[in-house]
This record gives C-alpha cells, structure tokens and sequence, in this order.
C-alpha cells in the first residue's frame, strides 16, 4: 500500500474525463466500447482502471489521446486536461474536442501526458536504436539538438534503471530483454516529464519479477517527478500496490470509483464484491473453492438491456435491474456506484 | 558488418564457377553444334562438303575436343585474357558483340528500375494510407490491367501512339542519324528520348506488382503497435509513417532487387525483338538459333554475372536498412 496521502484537492486536477462514450461503428453492428464513463485523475496520485479484457478499460486510455484504432470513434463526453503553468495558472483543454492529427494534439502527446503500452517487444520499432527513438522525442517537444538530447537521453535511461546507459542508448532494442524494454518505454514516456503518464497494462507481457520491478520504477518516478499516473491492468493485486483511485470497469461503464481503502475494505458494487471474491488470499482456508463470476461477459453486440451486470448478478431487484441502467450514485463514504441498490444513499 | 560484407564476396566466387559451367552445360546442349548448322546449309545449297574441310574446321574452332577441355580453354581465356571467343556466325570476337548491348541493356534494366520504384513507392503508400479509398481502387484497377497486358502488344500500342501522334522515330534507342555514331552528349539526350517507350512497357507489369507489395506490406505494418508508440510522442502523421512503417515495408523492395535484374533483363527479349532495340535479348535469341557457341555462352555468363552483383548489392542494401540483418552473424 503506498504511503498516506492527503485527499486529492481540486488544485491538483489534472484529467476530468465526463460521460466519455467511445463506439466502433462495424459491419455487424456497432460496439458501444466506452458506454459513459466519468473518472479524474489527480497530480501525484495514481488512479487504477480495473477490468476484465474487452471491458473498454484501454479504449479509455486510448481515446484520451485520440489513439483509438479506426474505426473507434469518441462520439459523446469531454476529456478536460488542466495544464498547470509556472505561476500557479490553468489552462484547460477539452481534448476530446480535438482532431486526432491536429497540430494541438500533437502537442500534447508525448509532451505534456505519456503512454506507455501492454507490448514492450512490438511497441518499439525494431529497426531503430533506444536511443533515436528517445531522443527523437526530446528534440520535436523541447527543441533540444542533437548533443543536447543524447545527454538527456542517456541521463533517463539512466534513471529507468538501464545498466550501462550511454551503450544501451546506441543499441537495438532486440538486444535488449522484455524488462529493458518497458524501461526504455517508460524513459521515452517521461523524456519530457509529462503531468500525466498513462501506462496500458505495461507488465501483461512480462514476468512476474520484473512486474515487481516495474511497478516499483513506476513508484519512484512518480515521487521524483509528482505526475498523475493512470494505470489500466486487470490484476488486483496491481491495484492493492500502485492505486490511489480505482475505477472498476465493466462492459464500458464504470461500475464504482472510489479511493482504494475503500473499495477493497467496503466494495459496494456486486461486480467488485465478486471481483474481490475471486482473488486468492493467504489466510484462505484451503478446502474452499475460489469463486468466479458466473456466465460470461455479453456479446459486445448485444448488450443487456438495464443494468449491464444484471445477467450475472447474485443481488438482482427482480422487475427493476433488467429494466434500468442505473446512474452513478455518490457514496457518503467518498466515490460513487452504479447500482441501484444505493439509489436511497444518495437521496438522503 | 565488415564480416559480413568479406562473406558475401567469398560466397560469390563458387557461385561464380557454379554459373559459368552451367552456361557452358546449357549451350552444349541442344543436339550438334554450329558446324552441323554450317553442314546442313552448305549441303542443302549443294555443296559437297568434304571430310578433311570439316576436320579442318573442327579443329579450328576446337570442336573435337572433349568437352572438359573446351570448358577450360573457354574459361582460361575469359579469366586470363577478358577473350570471350570468337562468334562463328559473325567471325568477329565475342568482345567486340557484346559489351555495347551488355551496356545498354544494363542502362535500360535500371531506367526501367528506377521508374518502377519512383511509380510504385509513393502509389503503393498511398494505398495503403487511403485503403479502400476511391484512389485504392483506381490503382488497384490500373494495377491489374498493367499486369494482365503481355509487353508486346503494350510495345505494339505505345509504338502507334508514339508514331502516329508524336510523330517520333519509333523503334530502337537511337534516333537513324545518332544509330552508328559515336558516344557524344548529343547521342545521350536522343537516347533518352527514346528510352521512354521501352522503360514504361518494361516497367508496368513491375511497377503493378510493386505497388501490391508494397500496399501488403504497408498495410501489415501501420496495424504494429510501434506506429501507436511514435504516434503517442507527438510526431506528425507524415513523418512517423515514413520513418517507421514505410522503413520496415521497404525490407521486401531491396531484397528484390537481386531478382528484378535477371527478370528485366530476360524479360526484355520480346520487348526488344518488336521494338528493335540494341540490346542483348534479340543478339542472345539470334546466337542461340544458331548454336553460335561462344556468343551465346558469354551472354549468359555475363547475365549470371550481373545477377548475382545485384544480389549482392541487394544484400548489401538490406543489411544497411535492416540492423536485425547486420548483427544476425
């Protein structure tokens, strides 16, 4: 559990992400990927977007910087991004309101929120050194030359933890493991300290060890250089680690948000309860089966009318949860929920 | 690199050997030799031919020695004296045949190359950018009829047009007053001025076959997660389309490079016998009719030659290109 840290003020704003619906227009009809989503992230926080796969978690990500794959489409919400200036000013930009190949996205790109993706092996072009790639970055936002960007550029790698910086700068990236990879990913996000770093699973592909150890990088660069990190994964114990926020994802809408004691200590949603359930635990008794979550997540073409997790839901309102889709409801103890069986909190 | 390079060159010299006794093998094997041809005609004129002039002959041309023999004689020469022979048919050394029209088929393979790559490149990007676009499948239509039209009836077309409406000299690569004069500047631009018309009909079919290799290969890598990566840097479309997927899809144009030549070249025989060009096709068809033994030997060693340079070269290209190539020894 990282070190307590005071409420998010609304000062350290950083991402205000509103009624975000993302669809894939296909031939076999349309995927309502991101179906209303609202989340924030906060300056030196860390927010945990959880989910099963095809929850609409990475179309998330991806849309905040217009990198969704066409067909996807953002066709509803905001994504406010507050830049935080020297002096105290903020200038906030809807960037959903932005074209994907608009000179002002490009601008933010790399520059002012990094990305770091789920496939270090592929994410990096394999014909090109660590060190073109990083610098390149360097020298379209910060107009640095050449020298200039080398020095930097070996000065971050050397800081991801790369051995021998300056020879693994001119080196290719198939000479390099799975774990150096993320590392030069995560040196090439941060090359221009951005407010916001935004890493897509980045440890699916490796292995538990390095996992730990990329996770704990993740950890020190964010209390070096104080940016909003959101981290999409699926693996809870992930979140346990890194969160300060979490969002629990399912079929595209956020099912509860709240900070992380919260969720794991009074989960309110039934999909989190049933998440929870489903994770072995040290002290667990032996003999008792681990719970899943019964049926399957729906066909992405046939959504459930009402509430999305009504079909699979041991604490369905029978007559209300197929008819529904409940809005989210805020929590008195922080956070909110989508479900309906907290509909009276909010009203009293 | 340098390893790999000094490789390379090793590898070519058995190759090499390889090469020059299959001309040899191959030109030694249609049934008789050019003395059966020279028998068959002297007789059907009449004449007789008499057992010692044909042993005089023979032996002139060294013909009634085994076959080994001849090789080494053949090889001998080529290796220690660049004397590829004598041609039978036009009594004149090989030499004195072959190295203008080896030259100008090399200069017409390469126009040819070059236009084939500055059409398909930026054509088969562009398809790949705007797939199924209005423009995809104009050129996909353009690309099919080009390769589906044999070069000679293209020859055919684009030499009425080039007669009838530009009213141009068609045929050959020089204009009848520039045919027998030397190399001067002004020989050079009426060349180019004819050199169109056979560099557009050698190049469609390559250029069409480009142009879906390309768009394949584009296509396969702008779906690779390295093109989100440079896009989530910032860099604009244009610039992170060409320095990364177009590098990577550029892999298959170099490493073809090698087999393009040979294909032009052989491929330009027809091309060249319709439109009369000097080049070594028709000369090669012409010796090969005839048994013109060393004559047509010295072309295909010399095409094997070229073809394993431009593998070469090709390889060469690619381990530039390609660092996965360069460090894989």
């Amino acid at each position: 559990m990282p070190a307590e840290r005071p409420s998010p003020s609304a000062d350290d704003l950083l991402l205000e992400v509103r009624d975000l619906h993302v669809h894939f227009p296909l031939d076999e009809g349309t995927v309502r990927a991101v179906a209303g989503v609202d989340f924030d992230v906060y300056r030196n926080r860390t927010l945990c977007v959880v989910g099963e796969s095809g929850c609409g978690k990475s179309v998330s990500a991806q849309s905040i910087l217009q990198l969704v794959d066409r067909p996807g489409r953002i066709v509803q919400g905001q994504i406010r991004f507050h830049q935080h200036d020297a002096d105290g000013g903020v200038t906030v930009t809807d960037l959903a309101s932005l074209r994907s190949s608009s000179r002002a996205m490009r601008s933010i790109r790399g520059r002012h929120i990094g990305m770091v993706f789920q496939e270090p092996n592929t994410s990096l072009s394999p014909i090109h050194t660590v060190g073109n790639q990083i610098s390149e970055v360097i020298q379209l936002h910060l107009g640095a030359d050449e020298d200039t960007a080398r020095r930097q550029g070996i000065e971050m790698l050397e800081r991801v933890g790369i051995a021998r910086p300056a020879q693994n700068y001119d080196a290719y990236t198939f000479e390099l493991s799975g774990g150096m990879r993320q590392r030069v990913m995560i040196a090439m996000a941060l090359v221009c300290s951005p407010a916001l770093l935004i890493a897509d699973e980045p440890t699916t592909a490796l292995d538990v060890t390095t996992q730990a150890q990329i996770m704990s990088l993740l950890q020190e660069l964010q209390a070096d250089f104080g940016m909003g990190v959101m981290l999409i994964t699926h693996d809870l114990g992930v979140v346990a680690e890194m969160a300060d926020d979490v969002v629990v994802m399912y079929l595209g809408q956020v099912a509860e948000y709240g900070d992380v004691d919260r969720i794991f200590h009074a989960p309110t949603h039934p999909y989190t309860k049933a998440l929870l359930r489903s994770i072995p635990n040290l002290d667990f008794d032996q003999d008792i089966r681990l719970d899943s979550i019964r049926g399957m997540v729906p066909d992405p073409f046939h959504r459930p009318a009402g509430c999305p997790f009504g079909p699979r839901c041991d604490e369905v309102i029978e007559g209300r949860c197929e008819a529904e889709n409940p809005p989210a409801f805020s929590l008195a103890e922080g956070g909110s929920v989508r479900c309906l069986h907290y509909e009276e909190v909010t009203l009293s | 690199m340098l390893r790999y390079i000094l490789r390379r060159l090793l590898l070519m010299i058995p190759t090499l050997f390889g090469i020059s006794i299959i001309a040899f093998i191959i030109i030694q094997l249609p049934p008789g030799d050019y003395l059966t041809t020279v028998i068959a005609q002297l007789s059907a004129a009449g004449d007789l031919v008499e057992e010692d002039v044909i042993a005089g002959l023979k032996a002139r041309y060294g013909l009634d020695r085994p076959m080994h023999v001849q090789y080494l004689k053949w090889m001998g020469n080529i290796m220690l004296r660049g004397d590829f022979g004598t041609s039978f048919e036009w009594d004149v050394p090989v030499g004195d045949l072959i190295w203008s029209r080896l030259g100008l088929t090399v200069a017409l393979s390469l126009a040819t190359l070059l236009f084939t790559w500055a059409v398909a490149f930026p054509v088969g990007i562009y398809a790949a950018v705007r797939q199924y676009s209005w423009g995809d499948y104009f050129f996909t239509g353009i690309g099919f009829v080009g390769l589906a039209i044999p070069n000679f009836l293209l020859a055919l077309v684009l030499m009425y047009v080039a007669f009838k409406y530009f009213n141009q000299s068609v045929g050959g690569l020089f204009s009848p007053d520039f045919v027998e004069a030397p190399w001067t500047w002004a020989r050079v631009q009426d060349m180019l001025g004819h050199l169109w018309v056979p560099m557009v009909i050698l190049g469609t079919a390559g250029t069409a076959g480009l142009i879906r290799i390309m768009r394949a290969n584009l296509l396969d890598e702008l779906r690779k997660p390295y093109v989100k990566t440079a896009r989530a840097k910032g860099l604009s479309e244009l610039r992170l389309l060409l320095k990364y997927p177009v590098r990577v899809a550029l892999n298959p144009f170099v490493s073809t490079i090698g087999l393009t030549l040979p294909i032009l070249i052989s491929g330009s025989a027809i091309v060249s016998v319709v439109l009369s060009l000097p080049t070594s096709g028709p000369l090669l068809l012409r010796a090969l009719i005839a048994q013109d033994m060393y004559l047509a030997g010295s072309f295909i060693l010399l095409l094997g030659v070229i073809t394993v340079l431009g593998t070469l070269l090709s390889d060469l290209l690619l381990a530039w290109l390609d660092p996965r190539i360069r460090f894989d020894d």
